[in-house]
């Protein structure tokens, strides 16, 4: 297991505010108490056809 | 019968006797009944009126002197224009060409990094690809399928927004589109990527497009003011959008016309006197306002044709029983087309339509050459 786990940050669902949540922490938003929180997309580049 | 007639008859020379007027009539006119339009072909066969003694043969000279163009109405997106003297063929030919063989750029690929918003990437692509693109599709080649994108076939937008105002709706539009004339800027992030060989591109620029003198202070823009998406508090798009040069027939984002159309010249007669009660009743029945009330000397007031050209051939006119079949007759000039072009904006209308001449020019040399 890793020593440090990295802090990862969350969307609410319902703000749409950035958390910052580290394994064991309460999953609700800081800023209006949500419980649903969603991964950021990734940020690789994905392409499209324009069609 | 109009002036149209009198001039076709005077060009028709001293050697080839004249149809009579019926089969004139039906030669250059279609004519509109209550149920359907009658005598809608072109007489193609050059023998067809041989036992009258007249010849029906295509002559060039007779096309040189009867062709005319005439534009009634012009700005920097859209034309009306007046062809006369040709057969429908040609006409046709030619709008054909203008909807569906004429290049423009358009986006093609879209790289998304980021897109937070609701709407899908899939539909944004979509949405970004029929976003007109202001710039003259002559001064790029066509990307072909084993080619890389560089200067001379890709023109490269970015677009980045966010909205970062709580309890706002930001509307990104057409305009946050901003052109990178030195090409893309987003890294590769390929595997086989060795640590000696410097970060790739999704594009392959050997040099700036703005160092071209064609865009040298005259940097590439696309049509202003369209709405891309919404987006709430928080979200955001970051993207780059690949425009390539196409044809309409392979995708209806490369037509360079919103649309394009042409409609015979309506041709409205009174075959006989209609005055009185009549006159008004026949004034009123026209959504299309063709006709008017003339006051004669006596007091009387008669029916007259005062805009022909506005009748949309809803045969509101001649609905009212036979009677008024036979007071009204609907016509259109089988040779006379007035014609419209809407420009998406890429090309002034009267350009794309006289590139649009040159490419059945060169369709018809073809066929000369494959015949000879």
């Amino acid at each position: 297991m890793d020593p440090q786990p990295e802090p990862v940050s969350y969307i609410c669902g319902d703000c749409g505010m950035e958390n910052t949540l580290k394994p064991g922490d309460v999953i609700q938003c800081r800023e209006c108490g949500y419980r649903i929180l969603y991964k950021k997309r990734t940020r690789r580049i994905i392409q499209y056809e324009a069609r | 019968m109009s002036d149209f007639d009198s001039e076709a008859m005077a060009d028709a020379g001293v050697e080839n006797p004249k149809l009579p007027p019926h089969l004139e009539l039906r030669r250059t006119r279609v004519l509109c009944k209550a149920d359907a339009p009658t005598s809608t072909d072109t007489v193609q066969y050059s023998g067809a009126y041989a036992s009258l003694g007249v010849d029906n043969s295509l002559r060039f000279d007779d096309f040189r002197n009867n062709f005319r163009v005439q534009v009634n109405r012009i700005s920097h997106e859209d034309m009306e224009f007046d062809m006369v003297g040709v057969d429908p063929s040609i006409a046709n030919a030619l709008r054909r060409i203008l909807l569906a063989e004429l290049p423009t750029m358009a986006i093609e690929k879209v790289l998304i990094a980021n897109n937070t918003s609701v709407v899908q990437d899939e539909v944004l692509a979509h949405r970004l690809g029929l976003i007109p693109i202001k710039v003259d599709p002559r001064l790029f080649d066509y990307l072909s399928e084993n080619d890389t994108s560089n200067e001379k076939n890709t023109i490269v937008f970015k677009l980045h927004v966010r909205c970062a105002e709580r309890g706002q709706r930001l509307t990104a539009t057409s305009n946050e589109l901003t052109w990178l004339p030195k090409g893309s800027e987003l890294l590769k992030t390929s595997e086989s990527l060795t640590s000696t060989s410097k970060p790739e591109t999704y594009t392959s620029f050997t040099c700036s497009q703005d160092s071209m003198p064609e865009f040298a202070g005259n940097p590439i823009s696309v049509y202003p003011d369209i709405i891309i998406a919404k987006l709430g508090f928080g979200q955001e798009i970051e993207l780059e959008a690949h425009a390539v040069k196409g044809v309409g027939k392979t995708h209806a984002k490369w037509s360079p016309v919103a649309t394009c159309w042409y409609r015979m010249l309506p041709e409205v007669v009174l075959t006989e006197e209609i005055e009185g009660k009549k006159a008004e009743l026949l004034k009123q029945k026209c959504p299309a306002n063709v006709f008017e009330i003339e006051d004669l000397a006596d007091g009387r007031k008669r029916a007259t044709v005062a805009r022909p050209r506005a009748c949309t051939l809803c045969r509101e006119c001649i609905r009212d029983g036979d009677d008024w079949e036979k007071r009204v007759s609907l016509r259109r000039v089988k040779d006379h087309f007035i014609f419209t072009i809407e420009s998406t904006g890429a090309l002034p209308p009267e350009v794309l339509f006289t590139e649009a001449v040159k490419i059945l020019e060169d369709k018809c040399e073809r066929v000369i050459s494959d015949l000879s």
